[in-house]
């Protein structure tokens, strides 16, 4: 069935040391066969690193949000720096962006300074700002693909952990910390040590009702949340090449939940069609010869990965977590697992805390748990496809009594569109709440948040104590997942509601 | 970053050892959306005690403290940096520092020097005989001079060059600034532009 195995030692850095001295910019390992992270890091190092220190990497595109840039912004100042590249630069806001009544001044103060700060920083500095009302504004890893500036073989960086969305164009692309955000703003390049690569092979059909989501809530339940420490890891196989530029995104997205800073997806035709035509795509001779590099950077035959992972994408079912991290999770159809047979005694104890906090007991079916709320939104699945998916569940449906859904789209253009699709309407007529764009409820720095005790199926990313509030308790899915759910008031998946057809129900 | 050697000024002793950066600056100052101004912000829980070193008039405008081992232990936060040199601290004498608020120094132009458990117990004394007194250090020479008597201290080779030649992580960069210009001359046009408010 699954097998997970990791391999030799550092591979990037066996071939590193031959080269040591090599300061030009050509391939030092030209010839040989290389990954497509390989690819893109040679071709963005600027000095190669001596002695072990790091290489300096070029970075093809910053994007910038309101909490992680003021004291870049600061830095910048006290130091007389300007921008190094306004051109390659673009801010939005997003994490403290209320959904509703977004005409009126933002209440809560430390909210307020940071949206503030950045509109006058990127007033004073000249940085392109999609703000609140924009047509452009959104979350900030919605945004640049939607733009068109995420394209294949570049590299992206942003103050914010999950940039690796980005990965899903074959884009090398990692959040990074306040300092490095004033280092980017500052010299377009960061000093960044090598990395070891993994492969995470994915073979096989998806079933209907099985989606991206359920394939990385499977591969952070398998290699655990610090299994991709380290590692640049690169999606394969057939089940990855049949999904679409948004599933990708959903998968890369959640890299970081592996504990990878990377994550990527060879580009292919399914790359080219959602990239080809965007207002910042390349046109005519560049759109040309970009796709022409662009077909040069899949792994090459003979490659070797430092580690792989193997996952049957014909075995998965819809997943869900049932604790305090993205790698507590399980097959919807399971039960909550009994902490006494976890034989590593980190892991129990994990467990046994994250029982406690979520408050279910151990071989609880999954699907006997009630949920207080229902969040669709979100960095991981808020785009158009994620949308048209939860509308074709609730459509002519209302939700369960008492449960309270919200529905927030990525971006002030996926909600545009939404719109002109009539998903709207459906959402309303389900009886959710249709709400501006935004981080939202994925963590709580605006005012939707959770109450304390509150349990959620929510489409995001993180399922920490605390995350969408004090004291709730979140549950990761799908959008599949959370619409049947919103319906059926327990956690729930489009199978059971063909169950529930075929049982008259 | 402005070159560090010669520092000149009052120099605290504060008698205690683990001073984690949660002791340096609170959390509640993590919110602020300023790399500056963290002044107010420092040991405060520890200022509301009017008997406390730095509410003394002889330490009212301080050079360089003088702590125990373990100092700036804890959590990463840069802020702890900020609000030394913000308050005008120049250089921390310690047995032993936290290794990241040591790097986090060395970034900022916060001279974070190591001597042993003993020199800095005589220098505690003689701090406090004379409170307020100041004291000199050279980088260069690696040394510190408290009134007649000379100690010496250790810091690694590479941050010692860095603080003398005032080089931040981003001054360290701009060294290469000839080869990322060259780098960018072949940057191929089809790679994404934003459009700058400004040009």
């Amino acid at each position: 069935m699954l097998r997970f195995w990791f391999s030799c030692g550092c591979f990037h850095g066996t071939k590193r040391s031959t080269n040591l001295g090599d300061m030009s910019n050509t391939h030092a390992t030209a010839g040989a066969p290389r990954t497509l992270a390989e690819k893109v890091w040679d071709d963005h190092v600027i000095v190669r690193g001596e002695n072990g220190q790091p290489d300096l990497i070029y970075i093809d595109l910053h994007l910038v949000h309101e909490v992680t840039s003021p004291q870049a912004f600061d830095g910048l100042r006290l130091a007389d720096r300007p921008v190094h590249r306004l051109d390659l630069t673009i801010a939005t806001e997003d994490h403290n962006t209320p959904t509703i009544n977004i005409d009126r001044e933002i209440a809560e103060p430390t909210s307020r300074a940071q949206i503030e700060a950045l509109r006058k920083n990127a007033a004073e500095f000249g940085v392109r700002l999609h703000s609140l009302g924009d047509a452009e504004q959104g979350i900030v890893h919605v945004v640049g693909p939607q733009l068109g500036l995420t394209m294949p073989g570049i590299t992206v960086v942003c103050g914010d952990s999950h940039t690796s969305t980005h990965g899903a164009f074959g884009a090398m692309a990692f959040g990074i910390g306040t300092s490095e955000v004033e280092h980017v703003l500052a010299t377009q390049t960061l000093p960044l040590k090598p990395f070891k690569t993994m492969a995470i092979n994915v073979d096989g059909t998806l079933r209907p009702g099985v989606t991206a989501k359920d394939i990385i809530l499977a591969v952070i339940a398998k290699i655990g949340t610090g299994g991709g420490q380290g590692y640049v890891l690169e999606y394969r196989g057939s089940a990855i090449r049949d999904l679409s530029m948004e599933g990708r995104m959903t998968i890369c997205n959640m890299s970081i939940e592996a504990g990878a800073r990377a994550g990527m997806v060879a580009p292919d035709e399914t790359t080219y069609e959602y990239v080809k035509g965007r207002p910042h795509a390349p046109q005519g001779a560049d759109w040309d010869e970009a796709v022409a590099y662009w077909k040069t950077l899949p792994t090459d035959e003979g490659a070797t990965f430092d580690a792989e992972v193997f996952i049957n994408a014909d075995e998965l079912e819809p997943f869900v977590t049932w604790g305090t991290n993205p790698g507590q999770g399980v097959s919807l159809s399971g039960r909550v697992p009994n902490p006494a047979e976890i034989t590593d005694e980190h892991e129990r104890h994990a467990a046994e805390r994250a029982l406690e906090y979520m408050d279910l007991n151990p071989g609880t079916p999954l699907k006997d748990i009630e949920v207080d709320a229902v969040f669709m939104g979100s960095c991981t699945n808020s785009r158009i496809e994620d949308l048209r998916a939860f509308t074709s569940i609730i459509k002519g449906k209302k939700k369960a009594d008492g449960v309270r859904v919200m529905v927030v789209p990525g971006s002030a253009r996926v909600r545009l569109q939404a719109e002109a699709e009539g998903l709207d309407k459906i959402i309303k007529d389900f009886g959710a709440e249709w709400r501006f764009a935004g981080c939202s409820m994925c963590l709580g720095m605006n005012p939707d948040q959770l109450e304390p005790g509150e349990r959620c199926a929510s489409t995001s990313n993180r399922n920490f104590e605390g995350r969408q509030g004090s004291g709730s308790r979140t549950h990761l899915v799908s959008p599949l997942v959370a619409a049947a759910t919103a319906i059926r008031g327990t956690l729930s998946s489009p199978w059971d509601l063909e169950a529930d057809k075929s049982k008259g129900a | 970053m402005e070159k560090v050697n010669h520092i000149h000024g009052v120099a605290v002793p504060l008698r205690r050892s683990n001073v984690d950066t949660d002791q340096i600056i609170p959390a509640v100052f993590l919110k602020r959306i300023t790399k500056t101004g963290y002044d107010d912000a420092l040991f405060a829980a520890w200022r509301q005690d009017p008997a406390f070193i730095l509410n003394q008039p002889e330490y009212a405008s301080p050079s360089v403290l003088v702590t125990g081992p373990d100092f700036g232990t804890g959590s990463s936060r840069e802020h702890a940096v900020w609000a030394l040199r913000d308050f005008g601290f120049k250089a921390v004498l310690s047995p032993k520092f936290g290794d990241i608020f040591r790097g986090n120094a060395g970034k900022q132009g916060l001279l974070a020097a190591q001597l042993s458990e003993q020199d800095i117990e005589e220098i505690w004394a003689t701090l406090e005989a004379r409170p307020g007194m100041a004291i000199d250090i050279s980088l260069e020479s690696q040394t510190v001079t408290v009134g007649e008597k000379t100690f010496t201290f250790d810091i690694d080779e590479y941050t010692r060059w860095r603080l003398l030649e005032g080089y931040d992580d981003i001054a360290l960069t701009l060294r290469n600034e000839a080869a990322i210009t060259d780098f960018e001359k072949q940057r191929p046009n089809w790679m994404p532009k934003t459009i700058p408010a400004k040009a």
